[in-house]
């Protein structure tokens, strides 16, 4: 217990949501499945990036009257990692509407949402 | 120590949730679990000190996505209703 | 069941992969330069008490400007994609009909809800907080609303003006910035203010807020877009 750390502990657990999200989107059939392992892998992503992100001991990178203004780089942990992972969630927002959007459409062309049934470029 | 007992505990919730969203039949539980996923995610974020991701990740992860599954869902299920 | 074979193979490639990339090294015990950077230098050279605020509005501002771009995008895309018909000849929907307390109560909580959004995207360079996770609160309020009286027509008209208004402004404090400051999305143009109180930082609440109603007036969009499409003949 003492020899793992709590970004270890976010590591592991991100890269198996992502196996999960990959093993949903390459077996499933029915297109919101696949959407759904996508959001999944998404997510993963994050966890892996905040936790990289992480040092151990230290606290969020918000100066206030916990933090010294003067000793706040021994104090905080990573900010960079973050910031990227608050713009990737929103795009990841938009990513997912606009495969709904997609998905919504495709079904009201071929009435069915299970992708064998779209072989139109199949040769 | 206690820390990191909670993030094994959430660790083994999101890995569950994830489990039952992709292999679940039904596609209602299949969503709703994947929202639990994004909550869960949420609170780990706010263990590993990102109190900024965390409240994104509870907003639009868990809020509005699950949301607007739901209504993709929705007029899937409307559709099938009319043509059946 | 070769093909399962086959993508369990797939897996154990990709998981081999990030596990040797990320799983065994050990943890950071202190923090890399840029970051250490970002840590020292951030309260002189930008005031913001929320580093991440700081470096999301200036230091890696440009990453924002693509990441909004991204968002009205998809935003466009999908209302291109499932413009309802404007025409009334079809029959009302019919919805079942919501129960009175969701209405009124919806009708107290949306105003609270959308005041809480505009706090913290106002008060995004102090606390943990900022434009996106306001416009994201804008937006659920807006899903609130639509849960309630799910009849109700939203106007588009006004979210595409606010877009389109607020992503100007963001891009000509940006060009401010180059001109009086030190480069594109540089804040110091305004005076950089008492550091942690609420008119500080220079033009980061400013960018903040324009940040926060553009992200709200997109999600919106993409929301009511799904909601309200109906079924088109193809």
């Amino acid at each position: 217990m003492e020899h793992i750390s709590l970004s270890q502990i976010a590591i592991v657990a991100g890269i198996l949501l992502i196996l999960i999200g990959l093993w949903a989107i390459i077996s499933q059939r029915n297109i919101i499945k696949m959407i759904i392992g996508f959001s999944l892998f998404d997510t993963g992503i994050h966890i892996v990036m905040v936790g990289v992100g992480y040092v151990r001991g230290k606290t969020a990178p918000v100066l206030d009257e916990a933090v010294n203004v003067k000793e706040a780089a021994r104090q905080i942990v990573d900010p960079l990692p973050q910031a990227l992972v608050l713009t990737a969630i929103v795009i990841g927002l938009g990513i997912t509407a606009l495969m709904l959007a997609y998905a919504l459409r495709l079904y009201q062309k071929k009435k069915t949402l299970d992708v064998k049934k779209f072989n139109d470029l199949k040769w | 120590m206690i820390l990191k007992l909670i993030a094994i505990v959430l660790a083994l919730a999101i890995l569950l949730m994830g489990v039952i969203a992709v292999e679940n039949k039904k596609l209602v539980v299949a969503v709703i679990a994947a929202g639990v996923v994004s909550l869960f995610a949420s609170v780990f974020y706010l263990l590993l000190a990102a109190p900024d991701v965390a409240m994104t990740e509870a907003a639009i992860g868990s809020g509005l996505s699950t949301i607007i599954f739901f209504y993709v869902l929705n007029k899937i299920k409307k559709d099938r209703k009319d043509h059946a | 069941m070769l093909k399962k074979i086959f993508f369990l193979l797939v897996l154990a490639g990709f998981a081999v992969m990030l596990f040797n990339a990320y799983g065994l090294s050990g943890p950071d015990q202190q923090l890399n330069d840029v970051a250490a950077h970002y840590a020292e230098k951030g309260p002189q050279e930008v005031g913001a008490a929320n580093l991440v605020a700081s470096v999301i509005v200036t230091y890696r501002g440009l990453d924002t400007l693509g990441e909004v771009t991204i968002l009205f995008l998809a935003a466009s895309i999908i209302g291109f994609f499932l413009k309802a018909r404007r025409d009334n000849q079809r029959a009302p929907k019919q919805v079942r009909k919501t129960s009175e307390i969701l209405e009124t109560a919806a009708k107290v909580i949306t105003p609270v809800i959308f005041l809480f959004g505009i706090y913290v995207f106002i008060n995004g360079h102090l606390t943990p907080g900022g434009g996106f996770q306001g416009g994201a609160i804008i937006a659920s309020g807006l899903v609130l609303m639509l849960l309630a009286n799910p009849v109700k027509k939203i106007n588009h008209n006004i979210i595409r003006v606010i877009e389109s208004i607020s992503g100007f402004s963001f891009i000509l404090l940006g060009i401010f910035g180059l001109l009086l400051a030190g480069g594109f999305l540089d804040n110091a143009f305004l005076p950089l203010g008492d550091f942690g109180t609420l008119l500080s930082a220079g033009a980061v609440p400013l960018i903040y807020i324009f940040i926060g109603l553009k992200v709200g007036a997109e999600l919106s969009g993409i929301v009511s877009n799904l909601q309200e499409t109906q079924k088109e003949q193809i």
